[in-house]
């Protein structure tokens, strides 16, 4: 069979979608990280129950339970990016809303990042 | 190519292929349904989770409103379907990760596993609230 692709094509091997198997495996990785580390936040959480502010603080003040909380928001705003990047690429077909959109999904999961790792370190360092 | 019988807006009525509705409805359907809104459910829940984190580092009398807020009974409503839509986005992931080595594709057990997801995440929905009341 004659091979359609011209030779760039072939050697960046990223195909129509322009980036290969890399959402794919970016949304692989992240669910991967996040099977354990969504059960150690649900037991966090668990564990908080009735608490005040310095219980949270105390909670968060040790690395153990802070650096796993904060590898889960990570894990989990790049996981849900990706996802709802599918699903505004299903139902969405106007290039521009698209576009627009795309770019509100990334703003909104940086935002929420921000935000929320912010809090924790303040809570962490007991600010 | 650009226009055959099918598309050509003259085109007699022919029968059409079977469409969605006249199969009975398959649970992998359901799941697949199920995978997709509670995922975008807790991309949606995230605020909340900014919002309960910055209002501990905030003031206690803001994060007391929040601990007020979710423990009202709508507040632990809304807790109970994010932990049900966590525990089958989590278990509809591992689902993915079989069927991604080339495991449980056949019909069968691509039902089994669908079932399996919702009555796991049924469960562990429960046995976590079960917890939370009893501690």
């Amino acid at each position: 069979m004659r091979d359609m692709r011209t030779p760039l094509g072939k050697v960046r091997g990223l195909g129509s979608a322009k980036d290969g198997t890399e959402h794919f495996w970016h949304i692989r990785l992240t669910a991967v990280a996040l099977v354990p580390l969504s059960l150690f936040v649900i037991g966090w959480v668990l564990s908080l129950r009735g608490v005040s502010v310095d219980g949270v603080r105390a909670s968060l003040a040790q690395p153990l339970v802070a650096l796993p909380v904060a590898l889960f928001l990570v894990a989990a705003l790049f996981h849900m990016r990706l996802g709802m990047q599918i699903i505004i690429e299903d139902y969405v077909h106007g290039e521009g809303s698209k576009v627009v959109l795309l770019m509100l999904n990334t703003f909104f999961t940086i935002a929420i990042g921000v935000v929320s790792l912010f809090a924790l370190l303040k809570l962490s360092f007991g600010g | 190519m650009s226009e055959t019988t099918a598309t050509r807006p003259a085109a007699r009525a022919r029968p059409l292929s079977p469409h969605l509705t006249v199969y009975r409805w398959p649970i992998t359907m359901t799941m697949s349904i199920l995978h997709r809104i509670t995922g975008g459910a807790l991309y949606v829940g995230t605020l909340l989770i900014a919002w309960w984190l910055i209002a501990a580092a905030t003031s206690p009398a803001h994060f007391a409103f929040v601990q007020w807020l979710i423990t009202s009974w709508l507040g632990l409503l809304v807790l109970f379907g994010y932990t049900f839509a966590l525990f089958l986005h989590l278990l509809g992931g591992i689902r993915h990760f079989i069927w991604d080595v080339g495991a449980g594709l056949d019909k069968h057990t691509a039902s089994k596993l669908g079932w399996a997801t919702l009555i796991g995440a049924a469960i562990l929905t429960v046995a976590v609230w079960v917890v939370y009341f009893l501690i």
